[in-house]
């Protein structure tokens, strides 16, 4: 038994240094809260442990939420970027998405940095092994080492270390991701604060020795020319491109992993965990879909200063031998070295049921938590957690009420009360399908929709909102111009014949012009004389899409104002769901252990009928009135 | 969920001389106006009760007498409409039907007054009795409406849910995985796919305006031996002669449906062939169809001879019919008695048993007093939530089909994917309502069993 001394008090404690972690550390301390954050270890502070990039669909809408709120991994993405791509852009601009690739190096060195140079935060290597807890009051953690570090708000973002195990054919290792140390003694101390444990399970692909290459036989593939950024407060970055490289499976390579699926981890039995459907292993991918005669892999670079090379599409749990043997028959890797094999990792992580929408959790004042430990998988869904996390640490420690979005006014809204609400059976991915109000929640007016909320707990810095409310009133002046400019027949003619679009005899306000379908901004610049000169892309965008898809956009603001009726009936703490008569059975053990704060949310609870939510009506209406 | 207009019948289903409608909500004042014209035009008052006519297409539906009452000062406190008309099923059934298509929905139990209370108007010992009406819906199983639907209408939204999940599937995928080496599916193959649904969902409603979902009454089976008057009964009850009656044994070779209305509630009656073993290929498939319409049926019909001994057969079906709601009729009275009563009357001793001759025409109306009786105190039937159920599938069906014409027309001026599925999104939310499906896990799993998707 280590002794333990005083290490001193915090207001708010951090365990963990990974994308939520992170996240959560800088905002509790941007919001003026002295916080500490523990890391295993300080080399892998947002270590990047799979692929190397931010974004892509429904991530690159947290990554800019998260921006927008003041959070700091679009702005370090932009610091580290080696590549940009925009995906779906021949798609509606709700479906745009933002995707880039990560020297992963940069992006760990900048977010230290940063972390290091923050006011109110302190930045510490231990590994924590207990959490504190007296008389049902949190107090504090204790490291290994025995300091004893008192606070009693805590963020557990504990990642993918906890009681991790990793597979690599056979061989079965007790580590952490990547090589780092993994954590067991908070395991048994979670277990002994009736915390319950689950065993997720998540993989990699292999890294490969760029040198070993031949890229005449792969296809190159750049970034967009005219990229975005991920961070609003970003108008442009100077960027020296690197190529990412795309190849194929083919049937040699398959018939040596069929030849061998008694090598693989997943089909020897030991493995135990869930895995995520949308990241199968290939050896899955060829016995579920056995008519496709080729996969496709990108290969995509780790960093400026090194030769890894990531192979995205591969992931496996294959042993090393066939690892190497299957990738050795894929043209561009017919002599590649591998640097690092593909592993499956199994971990402990919580059920999300567990915490509330502000992520405490249920049963311990104090306790947030954020992260693959809650049951998802990404970086981008751990850093909107994180965030979350730590601005509702902080809240607390400020006595001040959560900060919780809802469905319809951000994906992490929509992240988070799936988590809560309903719980997930697998490594939980962020995708553009799981919002309802998708054509509301862009990535192009995330600032739109939160940065006054950002700025108004705190968060969010006067360069910022400065930059934000600048941007609202050129969107409204610019709106007023075009509902009032009318530019003449004569000058739109030329341009509609050289469109192909029938001639008009009358003048159109640019307003009605924009409207339709195929007009843009750019095909009146020439006649638009009068355009302001300093007419951002972004404030063209907002006026556009708003004008464009004005019919579809109203009718979800009806469909949200709907929504929000049923959010704003809340539900009081301490309801005895067991002895609501009216309700059925298994409705009052789901309501009972979910605890919904909003009639909305119990209504999206499964096994919850509309006939309970009748019942949940009248009995809150009840409850109000004796209360009176 | 409070913000939206409700509407049922009011007044209990049988044979009333007046049916009331009534209607809360917001939109009550809006749809009634649509709706109701007085042929001196003269628009609705706030409380005072107008002649005038439930129209549809410029043609009458019913004579009625409509009031409007604004909030707060009514049951609900919400702006209330009540339409008094002919107390038939048919005429409350098609106003309700077209109130329910201008957007009005159908009220759950107990929620006029459900509503009330949350409005504030009724205290708290009244609003114990709404929780006790909603919950004994709730124990009943709350979702009647898919079990009253007939099979085969089921399976078909449920097909046509499922083709528009699929058409989802391939443009979620193409959204949430661009870079997968799986090609976009092009506007000509989402307009192709969405235009078999649009015949398919028009198809169905068709049928629905014929009457065929409307027409779904209290099912009623004619059992008996063969020769028995099985089909002379139903042809009695029809006063047609649609049945093929003939003087030998097993005439009646496949099942033979008819809808009626007796006493003002709607009857599916279904002649059977008789229930016997027989060699004949083609009346075997008729005898065992007649075994499931036998199972199926709400109501039981009967029949002995009076001018034969009973026979074997007569007591197989006897023991069948004993745990069955059950008429039985013996007929042929007209005829030399051969059979037992008092055996009958033993074995069948808490079933209705009624004498006939249909060749002299006497004891019909009985049997017509009879069927009505068993419904009426209520021993048998589920006619008011049928009715109900069924005008909400419509509604719902002429619901998804709009969802499907829109999102088609979005297919042709190009939108992007992510504005078609919005559409496509409601039609499967309306689909999911009749067959009790939601979308988000049903979309994963068909996204990620058809494609082959991950890092």
């Amino acid at each position: 038994m280590v002794r333990t001394y005083d290490a001193g008090n915090y207001d708010c404690i951090v365990v963990g240094a990974g994308h939520a972690g992170c996240e959560a550390a800088l905002a509790s301390a941007r919001m003026g809260v002295k916080t500490l954050v523990l890391s295993i270890n300080l080399d892998s502070i947002a270590m990047m442990p799979c692929n190397p990039s931010i974004g892509g669909t429904g991530k690159g809408h947290l990554v800019k939420e998260i921006d927008a709120l003041g959070g700091e991994m679009g702005l370090n993405i932009d610091r580290s970027f080696l590549q940009s791509k925009m995906l779906n852009s021949s798609k509606g601009p709700a479906v745009h998405s933002l995707r880039a690739q990560a020297d992963k190096n940069k992006y760990h060195t900048e977010m230290k940095r940063v972390m290091e140079n923050t006011e109110h935060l302190h930045v510490k290597q231990a590994e924590v092994s207990q959490i504190v807890i007296e008389d049902g009051k949190l107090k504090g953690v204790i490291t290994q080492t025995g300091s004893y570090y008192k606070s009693n708000v805590i963020v557990l973002a504990t990642g993918t270390y906890l009681g991790s195990t990793i597979f690599i054919g056979d061989a079965l290792i007790q580590s952490g991701p990547n090589g780092l140390a993994a954590s067991y003694d908070l395991v048994k101390d979670l277990k002994k604060h009736d915390i319950e444990l689950r065993r997720f399970k998540t993989g990699t692909p292999a890294r490969i020795d760029g040198r070993t290459l031949n890229y005449d036989e792969m296809e190159i593939q750049w970034g967009d020319k005219a990229y975005e950024l991920f961070s609003f407060m970003n108008d442009h970055v100077e960027l020296d491109e690197m190529p990412c490289w795309l190849t194929y499976t083919n049937q040699e390579t398959h018939d040596v992993i069929l030849n061998n699926l008694d090598r693989s981890g997943l089909f020897t039995g030991t493995i135990e965990g869930t895995g995520p459907r949308y990241c199968p292993s290939i050896e899955t991918k060829l016995l579920r879909f056995t008519d496709k005669p080729r996969h496709q892999l990108f290969i995509e670079p780790e960093g400026r200063d090194t030769n890894e090379m990531y192979v995205q599409g591969m992931s496996t749990s294959m042993s090393e031998d066939v690892q190497l043997a299957f990738m050795r028959t894929i043209p561009g890797l017919r002599n590649c070295e591998i640097m690092r094999p593909a592993y499956a990792i199994e971990y402990d992580c919580i059920n999300p049921l567990d915490l509330s929408l502000s992520l405490e959790f249920k049963e311990i004042e104090g306790l947030f938590s954020a992260g693959q430990f809650n049951g998802t998988s990404g970086y981008e869904e751990a850093a909107a957690q994180g965030l979350i996390a730590g601005i509702n640490a902080a809240l607390k420690v400020k006595g001040q009420s959560p900060f919780i979005l809802d469905r319809s006014e951000a994906y992490i809204g929509v992240l988070i009360d799936d988590l809560v609400t309903k719980g997930t059976d697998e490594p939980y991915r962020m995708m553009t399908s799981r919002s309802e109000y998708r054509l509301l929640l862009r990535q192009d007016n995330a600032d739109l929709r939160l940065t006054q909320k950002g700025y108004d707990i705190g968060l969010v810095k006067d360069s910022r909102y400065s930059k934000f409310t600048r941007k609202l009133q050129m969107i409204e002046e610019e709106l007023m111009r075009v509902s009032k400019v009318t530019l003449k027949a004569t000058d739109l003619n030329p341009i509609f014949e050289a469109m192909g679009i029938p001639v008009v005899t009358q003048g159109f306000k640019i307003i009605d012009l924009l409207k339709r379908p195929e007009i843009f901004y750019k095909h009146l610049e020439s006649i638009d004389v009068n355009r302001p000169s300093d007419l951002t892309i972004d404030v063209i965008k907002q006026v556009e899409v708003s004008l464009k898809y004005e019919g579809y956009i109203k009718k979800q603001l009806q469909q949200v104002e709907k929504f929000k009726s049923l959010e704003e009936k809340k539900l009081p703490e301490g309801i005895d769901y067991s002895s609501i008569d009216g309700l059925r059975l298994e409705a009052r053990q789901k309501l009972d252990a979910i605890k919904p704060t909003s009639i909305g949310q119990a209504s999206r609870i499964s096994g919850v009928s509309p006939a309970d939510i009748s019942v949940l009506l009248v009995y809150i209406e009840q409850f109000r009135r004796r209360g009176n | 969920m409070l913000v939206d207009t409700i509407v049922a019948i009011s007044t209990p289903i049988g044979e009333g001389a007046i049916g009331i409608i009534r209607m809360s909500g917001p939109e009550a004042f809006h749809i009634i106006d649509q709706i109701f014209v007085s042929p001196t035009h003269t628009p609705l008052k706030n409380r005072v009760l107008t002649y005038g006519h439930i129209i549809e297409d410029h043609q009458v539906i019913d004579e009625v007498m409509v009031v409007k009452m604004h909030a707060p000062s009514t049951y609900t406190c919400e702006d209330v409409v009540e339409i008094n008309c002919h107390g038939g099923i048919i005429p409350l059934r098609e106003i309700l039907s077209r109130i329910q298509r201008k957007g009005a929905r159908m009220a759950e139990r107990g929620e006029f007054t459900q509503r009330a209370f949350l409005n504030g108007r009724i205290d708290l010992t009244q609003a114990e009795s709404v929780m006790d009406l909603i919950s004994a819906k709730t124990k009943k199983g709350f979702d009647i409406a898919l079990n009253q639907l007939e099979g085969h209408l089921s399976k078909r939204v449920k097909q046509a849910r499922m083709d528009m999940m699929a058409l989802m599937a391939f443009i979620e995928v193409g959204i949430d995985y661009p870079e997968e080496d799986i090609e976009d599916i092009s506007y000509e193959e989402i307009s192709d796919r969405l235009s078999q649904v649009e015949v398919f969902l028009s198809g169905l409603l068709e049928n629905a305006e014929n009457g065929r979902i409307l027409r779904e009454g209290l099912k009623t089976a004619i059992v008996g031996k063969p020769n028995v008057g099985k089909s002379s009964l139903m042809n009695a009850l029809l006063k047609d002669a649609r049945a093929i009656v003939t003087e030998i044994a097993g005439t009646t070779r496949d099942l033979i449906e008819e809808f009626m209305n007796i006493g003002g509630i709607p009857i599916k009656l279904v002649d059977t062939a008789g229930i016997r073993d027989t060699e004949d290929v083609v009346e075997k498939i008729g005898v065992e169809r007649s075994k499931i319409a036998f199972n199926e049926a709400d109501l039981i019909i009967f029949m002995l001879n009076a001018a034969e001994a009973l026979s074997e057969e007569d007591l197989l079906i006897m023991d069948l019919v004993k745990d069955k709601h059950a008429i039985v009729i013996v007929n042929k009275t007209d005829l030399e008695q051969k059979i037992d009563y008092s055996k009958i009357e033993m074995l069948l001793h808490d079933k209705r048993i009624i004498r006939t001759s249909i060749e002299r025409d006497t004891g019909i109306s009985d049997v017509e007093k009879a069927i009505s009786e068993m419904v009426l105190t209520q021993q048998v039937g589920v006619s008011e939530n049928e009715i109900i159920s069924n005008s909400r599938h419509i509604h719902l069906l002429e619901a998804a089909l709009k969802n499907v014409k829109d999102a088609k027309k979005a297919t042709q001026t190009r939108l992007p994917y992510d504005f078609i599925e919005v559409d496509i999104k409601d039609a499967i939310l309306n689909l999911g309502k009749i067959t009790g499906e939601s979308v988000e896990s049903d979309l994963l799993n068909s996204i990620f069993s058809n494609f082959c998707l991950g890092k």
